[in-house]
């Protein structure tokens, strides 16, 4: 069991030093990632100007507060080039040499998956502190102690949910060339679906409905939710149940395609 | 001149060869940017149930704008995109040098090496929301504003080419610039925009008017097609007009100079 964990560990460390030989690229893209923020308080500030207080049940301040924590947890939780890693493993013949270590392939990837997460966070802390710095009027903590640990539980849950779909989608490398195509439209179901273009509940009820039953609310809306204190009781246990359920459900997905896939495998090139 | 053009028909006709051998990519790609787009509607629709201006645009002037900007979009995407993402990519293998030997010019050969059709039907899908926009608005635009606009979504065109280029030039200094590269498409994003929003941030307007133009890209020729024609905003041409060629110059500029710069990777 420790020797295994230490093997991750070492996985862990491979990922943090790769990422740090390109710092700039890291640096610039999180600099540019601000820049869309400061549209969105633009576009929602002229938009509270024309509806007059409150738009669905949120007001300015805390449409804004939104958006900020959506960057947060966005940079915590969503895989930004494992699913291209993956896919050219596979095309390129990398992956054979995982399948004769001692090494998990979904273990190793989840290794460089937090660490990659850990990196960007730290290297975009700087620029969303200033942003925070900057609404600070805007922030308002959870009241109760108990959201805190429910929060960090979505959240990991949430980024497992984002992980465990950009790792089932790549793995169809295993049968088609270019996977780009699947990946950017799963990126538009997650960027208008998960909460980061708008909050969900300013749409429709009828559209809420079906909603709460796709993973998308789970990687991102919801854990906010749970942090701003907007759903309680009931509502916030079967959250974390379809939460749940959807990790497991992806986990076992995830295995299924990679055994099938294995089989399909013939280690072109190298 | 002519012989451009014939070079340029030569990878036109290849392009196409390559893209019709994988139909059901070139399908997919169709559908993820009408799905993109689609989002972009529905956004509006969302945001239009709570106002019914954003600043003095209405909700059809605002999808006529993000139609438009669709439309420039595509068309940079069908002829520049998939060229200009791959430069740092030339430059860190050092398959630059091919392209510098060929005999013409090294910012043609990286820029027109191939066209994505895909975009173009998708072209054909914005036009097609400008249109339904227009009789919406209950809008003729007459055939001089039509000519100001096409010369705006030209020069509109022009600035998202100058500024990615002059961005992915950078990648002869920083090896991976990619992550300047997608970090100009977030830049995307404000291009579609009503500029009305931006209204009392004097500086954020200055630099994305004057600095790096995304403002003017859309929002000019928009406002080009919407005006009465009897008080036609031509001014506004100009301003897009010249922001269009400082931003080409510099990119030239920027280009030459990194040129010179330029090592070849080991091989």
């Amino acid at each position: 069991m420790f020797s295994a964990l230490h093997k991750y560990r070492k996985v862990f460390g491979i990922g943090l030093q790769n990422t740090f030989v390109y710092r700039w690229n890291f640096l610039l893209r999180s600099l540019f990632g601000l820049v869309p923020l400061a549209g969105t308080v633009f576009i929602w500030r002229a938009i509270f100007t024309g509806s007059g207080s409150t738009v669905g049940s949120y007001d300015y301040a805390g449409m804004i507060w939104y958006f900020l924590l959506v960057i947060l947890v966005d940079n915590l939780v969503t895989p930004t080039e494992d699913e291209w890693q993956i896919a050219s493993d596979i095309r390129e013949g990398q992956i054979s040499a995982f399948l004769t270590k001692p090494l998990n392939y979904l273990g190793y990837r989840v290794a460089l998956f937090l660490s990659y997460r850990l990196v960007y966070t730290l290297v975009t802390v700087l620029p969303l502190a200033l942003a925070f710095f900057w609404f600070r009027d805007l922030i308002v903590l959870p009241k109760s102690a108990a959201t805190w640990p429910l929060f960090f539980l979505s959240a990991t849950m949430a980024a497992a949910i984002s992980f465990l779909i950009a790792y089932t989608l790549a793995l169809m490398a295993f049968w088609i060339l270019e996977i780009s195509t699947i990946v950017f439209i799963l990126y538009s179901f997650e960027y208008f679906l998960s909460g980061q273009t708008f909050p969900i509940d300013i749409m429709p009820a009828w559209i809420q409905a079906i909603l709460r039953w796709l993973p998308f609310p789970y990687e991102l809306f919801f854990p906010v939710q749970i942090f701003l204190e907007r759903v309680h009781g009931a509502a916030l246990w079967s959250g974390l149940a379809i939460q749940a359920g959807w990790v497991l459900a992806l986990l076992t997905l995830a295995q299924a395609v990679w055994r099938r896939g294995i089989r399909h495998y013939q280690a072109v090139g190298g | 001149m002519r012989r451009y053009l014939e070079i340029y028909a030569i990878m036109f006709r290849n392009s196409l060869i390559r893209e019709m051998s994988f139909k059901a990519n070139f399908l997919l790609w169709i559908i993820v940017e009408a799905l993109w787009f689609m989002g972009q509607i529905v956004f509006v629709e969302v945001l239009f149930q709570y106002v019914d201006q954003i600043g003095d645009w209405t909700k059809w002037q605002v999808i006529l704008l993000i139609g438009t900007h669709q439309l420039i979009l595509q068309i940079f995407q069908a002829f520049f995109y998939n060229n200009i993402v791959a430069i740092p990519e030339l430059v860190r293998t050092g398959r630059m040098d091919f392209m510098m030997l060929l005999p013409m010019d090294t910012q043609f050969a990286v820029s027109a090496r191939h066209f994505g059709l895909d975009s173009l039907v998708n072209a054909g899908v914005s036009v097609a929301v400008i249109g339904l926009a227009l009789s919406k608005l209950g809008l003729r635009p007459s055939a001089a504003q039509w000519i100001l606009y096409a010369a705006a979504v030209g020069f509109g065109i022009a600035i998202h080419y100058a500024i990615m280029f002059f961005l992915t030039t950078l990648s002869f200094w920083i090896v991976r610039a990619q992550g300047l590269v997608y970090g100009y498409y977030n830049l995307f994003n404000i291009a579609r925009y009503p500029d009305s929003i931006f209204r009392g941030a004097k500086v954020f307007r200055f630099v994305f008017t004057w600095i790096i133009p995304v403002i003017l890209v859309a929002n000019v020729p928009a406002r080009l097609l919407i005006a009465a024609a009897s008080q036609s905003p031509a001014h506004l041409l100009l301003e897009i007009a010249a922001a269009a060629l400082i931003a080409l110059s510099l990119n030239r500029l920027t280009w030459k100079f990194a040129l010179t710069r330029y090592t070849s990777a080991s091989s």
